[in-house]
This record gives C-alpha cells, structure tokens and sequence, in this order.
C-alpha cells in the first residue's frame, strides 16, 4: 500500500479574526500578522514550539524559494512574493506554517507513506494549541472563514501523492479523474502541469469542505485512495508479465545508472519507471527509498541548495547524472 | 494587459508556477485561466459578464431571495461587491456578513451545501448551542434554496415559482 501512496499531507486554512484577509493587508500589517502567529506558535504547548524554523521569504535566494515549492513545502504561489510571507517549519519538515499565503495561516502536516489519521491528529492538536492563544475567524454556520470561499467549513485539504504508473499507461486515469469529481475529490499531477504529469505521481484531494466534516472526508478520501492503490497494483501485475514492460523498466534502470547527461524530466519518467518495477517484483535490488530520496533530489533548485553554490542548466545535467550513477550502483 | 495565451482579451488573472527550477508567471484571461485549471469562483457574478440569461436569472433571483442588506462595500476592510466579483476573494471574515445574500448561492454551488459540519473553534465553544428545531428549520429552508438554485438553472420558472413561494411563507413565519 505505501509503495503505491508515497505521501500524506493535510493542510488547514485559518484566519486571525482582527484582521482583514491577506488581499487587503499592507506589507506592515502582514508583518505584524506574520509576528502574532510567530509568538502564538513559540508559546504554544505544541510539539513545534520547541524545534523550529522561521523562514521570512524575503531572505531566502531563488533557488531556496523553488526548491521549498520542490519538496511540497510551499506553494508557487507563496514564494513569489516575499511581502511580509514566513514560513515556520519542524526540524525534520513535516510541520509547517506558510503565513500570509492566501490566508493567514496554512498549517501543514507533511508524512511518509499512507497516515492520513496520523497526520489529521497531529495537525487537529496542533490547530487546537493555535486556536488557545489566536482568535481565530470563525461562522457558525459557515465554519472558518477564508478568503476564498472555495474553503469555507473545515478549511481542510487532505491528500495522498499516489505513483500510477499502470493505471497511467492503461489511460484509465482519465476516466478515473472524471468520476471523482462527482465524489467531491480531485486527482492532479504532483510534478509538471497539464495533461501529462511527470513520472505518474499524482495528488488526491478533497475539493468539498463545507458540510463536510474532517473525519468523514478523510474517510472517503481513504476510502478511494484504497480502491486506487488495488486497482494499481492489479494492472501492475498483469502488466509485468509482459516482456516489453520488464525490458522498458529495465532499460530505465540501465540509463539511470549509466548515463553522463540527464535532465530533470527524463529522471522522473525513468525512476518512476524503476519505481513501478520495485512494486512488481522486476527489480528486486533496489530501495524504493532510494528512489523516493531521488526524485526529491534531482530537482533543479534543491539540486543548487544542496550543494551550496550556482550551477548552470548544463552542469546541472551532468551532477544529476552523476548523482543518480553513485546512488543507484 | 492582453492575454499571453489567446493574445485577444483583457488579462484578468496573474498565475504563478514553478517549471524546471524556475519561476514562470502568466497574466491570462479568466477563459484561459479556467483551461488550465484556475478558476475564479464568482467570475460569473463579474459586471459586463451578464448575458441575457444571466439577467433574468439574477432578477428573477432578486425577487425570489429579498436582500437583507443593499450594501456594496464592507465598512471593515473597503471590500466592494464588484471586488469580489472580479478577484474571487472576500476582503475580511466580515464581507461574509454584509454580502451574504448575494454569495450564498455561488457558495452553495461551489460546496453543494452551505452549513458548517465539523470541528468548532474555541472562538464558538463558549456560545450556547443553538436549539435543535431551529436547525431544522434553517435546513429545510437551505433545501428549499437550493432546489430553487436547480429550478432556474434548469430553467423549471413555474416550479420555482412554487419554492419561491413557500421559501417567503418559512422566512416569513421564521422572524
Ligand atoms: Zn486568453
Ligand atoms: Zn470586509
């Protein structure tokens, strides 16, 4: 089940009563806002109080910017502009606070694998600890207040990163994708845009949040996930009997270990292609750990954070290629 | 601004992603933006929008939904209806108050309901829980409202006639 569901995520949407929503703040206010969540955070009896971050966008260089987009951190959106936007964030990254995003706090708990409870339960806690010390924007019959109405209620998304390599090349998913609006969920692409996602990894969420409450629409979200992930793996295992799959799966691995030149893009086709061969028994010597920790790895901007300095587009190519050669041999 | 993907109509909507490493910004219509996924919830409230349909359902819903309130600014933030028409976002928790009437519907459409169900903040904790009757009333009459949202969109005016009526007679019995 996991190795189909890479990650759990959900995230809430809150708003401080006594001011209005980001859209209509200045910078200066957004600052005092950004300093009141800060405080309400480091007095709050919450595991996160104790083993933060706080990062003011406006500090961060472009690639820090992009590669918190990268490794699902932040929002395009919210590393764009740097006005009076901070991210608090848990040592290990799996608790984070972008602040005056679209609204005033997007809380977000960020896990392994399939922990949808898990991750609710920490991020009710900690909204529970928050709510103590902010007083937040909230209708009784609206539930709390955003800015967008689209989510209104609970204020909750919750979703799973989920690898469908078969379903995806069966073209099944798009007809997937059609019913599960009907079901108050979306699935997107997690990397790339439009039609074609990169490396089949795709985002399911829940689109309703008002009339709807946390538990019953992470029991439904559950609920279809499940259904996908056993429908994956069963065109999964007809399709690695085929030759031609084990021969394609098997050449990606060739590449990924050989190559000397290979772009971001490619990568992901490919140890998507490696992945889907560790879940059907093709490939029996490599971790899907590994190649979880590459896909994170070989994205341009964290590339340039993690080895500190500037790398043009074609070193960048020739480091990935590089990285991929050592950690997969 | 024109539109940077059909070059034709004004660009209304400023879209930000991230694309192999880099930031890449678009300033698109709200057509364009709607393809790629970006919707503006109330971009069909928007002034100059109105076809002739869109008018005589937004008449006929007047009538049907007396407003309680006229205004078209929020006195808290300076949020007007035409903002929020135009942008898709309310300026602070109170605009939900004073154009209540006039987004309901759009917030009923987006969610298919428009009654909070789950978690409560402390910031509600200390308020008495409302009477059980009149949580039913309130939701029979959102039925009511939205099973007359379905009649004029499916253009049924001699049933939603009948829900108009009998919407005015609960409200009416209801103050
Ligand atoms: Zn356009
Ligand atoms: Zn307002």
């Amino acid at each position: 089940m996991s190795n189909v569901i890479m990650q759990t995520r959900i995230r809430l949407a809150r708003n401080l009563k006594k001011y209005p929503f980001p859209c209509r703040l200045n910078t200066a206010l957004k600052n005092e806002v950004a300093e009141e969540i800060i405080k309400a955070v480091k007095n709050s009896n919450s595991p996160l109080a104790n083993e933060l971050d706080v990062l003011y966008v406006k500090d961060l260089t472009e690639p820090q910017r992009i590669s918190l987009v990268e490794q699902h951190l932040a929002s395009p959106e919210f590393v764009s502009d740097s006005a009076g936007r901070a991210l608090i964030i848990s040592k290990d990254r799996t608790m984070s606070i972008m602040i005056n995003e679209e609204d005033h706090i997007r809380l977000q708990i960020l896990k392994k694998g399939f922990d949808l409870d898990n991750a609710y339960d920490i991020a009710d806690k900690l909204d529970t600890l928050l709510d103590e010390n902010l007083d937040f924007a909230f209708d009784e019959k609206l539930g709390y207040l955003t800015q967008c109405p689209t989510n209104l209620g609970t204020g909750m998304r919750a979703s799973v990163m989920l690898h469908l390599p078969a379903l995806k090349s069966s073209k099944a998913i798009g007809r997937i994708a059609g019913n599960l609006s009907k079901l108050g969920l979306t699935i997107r692409g997690a990397y790339g845009e439009g039609s074609e996602p990169q490396g089949a990894m795709y985002q399911l969420s829940n689109q309703v949040t008002l009339g709807i409450s946390e538990k019953s629409a992470i029991e439904n979200l559950k609920n279809i996930a499940e259904q996908l992930v056993n429908q994956e793996l069963q065109a999964q295992k007809r399709m690695c009997e085929s030759l031609e799959t084990q021969d394609s799966i098997l050449r990606s691995l060739g590449i990924l270990k050989t190559a000397k030149l290979i772009t971001c893009k490619e990568s992901l086709e490919l140890l998507s292609n490696v992945r889907f061969g560790i879940t059907g028994g093709v490939i029996k010597d490599v971790d899907i750990e590994t190649v979880d920790t590459l896909i994170n790895d070989v994205q341009p901007a964290t590339m340039i954070v993690n080895k500190k300095e500037k790398i043009p587009p074609h070193e960048r190519d020739i480091l990935r290629a590089e990285i991929l050669n050592s950690r997969l041999n | 601004m024109k539109c940077q993907k059909c070059k034709k109509n004004t660009a209304d909507t400023h879209i930000k992603r991230v694309i192999n490493g880099e930031f890449e910004e678009y300033h698109l219509c709200s057509e364009c933006a709607k393809e790629m996924g970006y919707t503006n919830v109330f971009s069909n409230l928007a002034e100059g929008f109105a076809s002739d349909f869109n008018s005589l359902f937004g008449s006929f819903f007047e009538n049907a939904l007396p407003a309680r309130t006229q205004a078209t600014r929020c006195e808290t933030c300076g949020t007007t209806y035409n903002d929020i028409a135009r942008t898709g976002m309310m300026g602070c928790a109170d605009c939900y108050d004073v154009f209540a009437d006039r987004i309901l519907p759009t917030i009923r459409r987006v969610h298919g309901n428009t009654t909070h169900c789950g978690k409560n903040s402390s910031n509600n904790k200390s308020k008495k829980v409302e009477e059980k009757s009149e949580d039913v009333k309130t939701s029979e009459l959102e039925n009511l409202k939205a099973e007359l949202d379905k009649a004029i969109k499916n253009q049924e005016f001699e049933k939603a006639a009948v829900l108009r009526d009998k919407i005015k007679e609960k409200e009416d019995n209801n103050e």
